[in-house]
């Protein structure tokens, strides 16, 4: 085991793939099952289309079913350091197949099943499509996405699936793709656009979309679902992440910054003032002002 | 009339205010949920079955999608940008949705035992730079690798130190302390590992290192020995090799299912023994303690006489050799006859005694 890294770029492999504060991109894995239909493979090459450069297709079918053994995905996962995959398979219990799934620390977290009523796939778009490796924007639209708790899995592990890498950055011009997730009376409408900036009075553009495959109606079907404390594990960010927390510093709404200074107790009578030489009191005058006021005093009482 | 030009200009301008943005406005009843990080809008409006059915599908999704993706631009337009390169980009910020990490957060590495000598020192590491300027050549050469600075083996002269053998190859003298520093740091490497992974280390001895003591040397040989199949039960000996001590077990115990009349028998005098109103005398033990008592007053005595340095060394000298002596007599299996056990008792001490001096 330890002489797998005796060479620099064994060295580097193995530390790509060991566990890291901040991760890298998750790739997935798009497979076929046992038996699939014309339409599961092609949604799966356009799948693999619009997740180019970190997803893997795999040519071959493999006859699992990972609803009731999931090792051999494991497996899968472990050989090829992937997290997310994508099972296409077609019976006639459950024509037009998807599985969508995702892994934690090489054991299977949530795993979706959705099904292909209608399809069109990217060969039968008229206009150009966007470039290979765009980031996408997300949009999800429809309430079930933030009530049923299926549906928040769901988005979640679409999220997860279709973000691609995190950047500090994004060119504005380069923000073409679009993907828009509707959630209606138990069907999930997948659609994907291509987004044109037109000009508009002010700075924003205005927005009009184009539609490129693939486009999706899916219904959802099985699900297996982590449980929560999996699930709260597969959360817990290492600690060094946090950002530390300055003392004595804190922001006001309007985004003001205010700063706290801690004092000794100071003798305000003691302080290093500009001096006045005229108006110094002389050693004299001080004790028969002093007695001055004593004597009113004592008169008065 | 001023005012009312004043007036009029500013519905005006905010008239043109609006048209301006109409062409960007998008009216939602619920506020968009935006994570600009992952470029991600959420859209929580209730969505009409009924608009859905009476327009073309299509259409209807189409329009829902501009709108959501102009709000969405309208946000990340929003965000700072600047120029790289001829290219204008938005700076993003983080993202904000939570998402599962792929693998488990990493454990904190154990210290190495260098890592951990020098923070007990407090020992910073110091940046090197990688090129250092070499008189000789007149140029700037690597501190390490291919055309180092100082290279030890491109030298075609090597001085014979003076205290070293005329016949001894220097060069190859060179060669091997190398080899033998490059294993040294290759073991110490494994070592770490097999620290920080709470991996059994071989003990010291069996591994090689450059001096070995008579000890480790010893107990390499009896460790390599006994790890054979037979554990050692066949392994030739040298001449005048003594047969190795029981160095790893310490205790033997009585298999469970053996020799039932010797466990019979052991029984039956324990109990005995158990049910003696007299206690039973070891002589061996007796005469062990009775000779231990007297060694200690003797050294008391000559302590007390204040003999210095030297009557202490001779005391400590004195209990070891005594102890030894009368220990190595006695063990002679346990309560033999007792004028053999006195006999042999009294003669151990006359001769230890004589050995002293």
């Amino acid at each position: 085991w330890i002489h797998l890294d005796k060479t620099r770029q064994s060295k580097r492999f193995l530390e790509s793939r060991a566990p890291k504060l901040t991760e890298n991109v998750k790739n997935a894995m798009i497979m076929k099952g046992g038996n699939t239909s014309q339409v599961v493979s092609q949604t799966l090459k356009n799948i693999y289309s619009l997740k180019k450069p970190t997803a893997l297709l795999y040519k071959k079918k493999n006859i699992t079913r990972p609803f009731e053994d999931s090792t051999s995905m494991e497996f899968f996962s472990k050989k090829t350091d992937c997290s997310l995959f994508l099972f296409g398979s077609h019976n006639k219990k459950r024509p037009n197949n998807l599985i969508f799934g995702r892994l934690f620390d090489f054991h299977v977290l949530d795993m979706i099943e959705l099904g292909i009523e209608k399809y069109m796939s990217l060969s039968d778009v008229k206009g150009k499509t966007c470039p290979e490796g765009t980031k996408p924007m997300l949009v999800f639209a429809g309430d079930s996405f933030n009530t049923d708790n299926e549906y928040k899995r769901l988005k979640s592990l679409l999220i997860d699936f279709f973000r691609g890498p995190t950047v500090s950055a994004v060119r504005l011009a380069g923000l073409e793709h679009v993907l828009h997730f509707t959630a209606l009376d138990g069907k999930i409408y997948m659609r994907s656009y291509r987004c044109l900036l037109k000009m508009s009075g002010c700075r924003t553009p205005r927005i009009e979309l184009e539609e490129i495959g693939p486009s999706l109606d899916l219904v959802l079907r099985r699900t297996h679902l982590a449980s929560d404390d999996l699930y709260k594990l597969a959360h817990k960010q290492p600690k060094a992440l946090k950002p530390k927390k300055k003392k004595n510093i804190s922001h006001d709404v309007f985004g003001t910054k205010f700063g706290r200074v801690h004092m000794q107790p100071q003798d305000l009578t003691k302080l290093q003032t500009r001096k006045m030489k005229g108006l110094r009191k002389r050693k004299g005058e001080a004790m028969a002002d002093e007695g001055k006021k004593a004597k009113i005093v004592n008169g008065q009482s | 009339m001023a005012e009312c030009n004043v007036d009029e200009l500013l519905a005006k301008a905010q008239q043109d205010e609006a048209e301006k943005l109409r062409s960007i406005t998008v009216h939602k009843e619920l506020d968009l949920e935006f994570d600009v990080g992952n470029l991600l809008a959420i859209d929580n409006n209730r969505i009409e079955t009924r608009d859905f059915k009476g327009q073309n599908k299509e259409e209807f999704l189409r329009s829902l999608a501009r709108d959501n993706t102009q709000l969405l631009i309208n946000e990340i337009w929003k965000l700072p940008t600047e120029r790289v390169e001829e290219v204008i980009v938005a700076k993003l910020p983080e993202p904000t949705t939570l998402l599962p990490r792929e693998k488990r957060p990493p454990k904190a590495k154990p210290a190495t035992k260098w890592e951990q000598f020098a923070k007990l020192k407090g020992i910073q590491k110091k940046k090197k730079t990688n090129l250092v300027w070499d008189e000789n050549a007149k140029e700037w050469r690597r501190r390490w690798g291919y055309k180092r600075v100082k290279d030890d083996t491109k030298e075609w002269l090597i001085e014979v130190p003076e205290n070293a053998d005329p016949n001894e190859d220097q060069f190859a003298k060179r060669v091997t302390a190398k080899k033998e520093r490059v294993a040294k740091n290759e073991l110490n490497r494994l070592r770490n590992i097999a620290r920080s992974q709470k991996g059994k280390v071989p003990g010291v001895g069996l591994t090689p290192t450059a001096q070995q003591s008579k000890d480790d040397l010893g107990r390499a040989v009896t460790v390599a020995k006994t790890s054979t199949a037979s554990m050692g039960r066949f392994q030739d000996r040298l001449p005048k090799e003594k047969p190795a001590k029981n160095m790893g077990k310490k205790r033997k115990f009585e298999p469970l299912i053996g020799d039932f009349s010797n466990e019979r028998q052991k029984q039956l005098e324990l109990l005995k023994v158990l049910g003696n109103k007299t206690p039973k005398l070891d002589i061996t033990k007796a005469v062990n303690k009775q000779m231990r008592e007297e060694d200690r007053e003797e050294a008391a005595a000559k302590y007390r006489k204040g003999a210095g340095k030297k009557g202490r060394k001779g005391n400590n000298m004195s209990g070891k050799g005594k102890g030894k002596g009368g220990k190595g007599k006695g063990v002679k299996g346990k309560g033999g006859k007792p004028g053999g056990g006195g006999g042999g008792g009294g003669g151990g001490k006359k001769r230890s005694k004589a050995g002293k001096h």
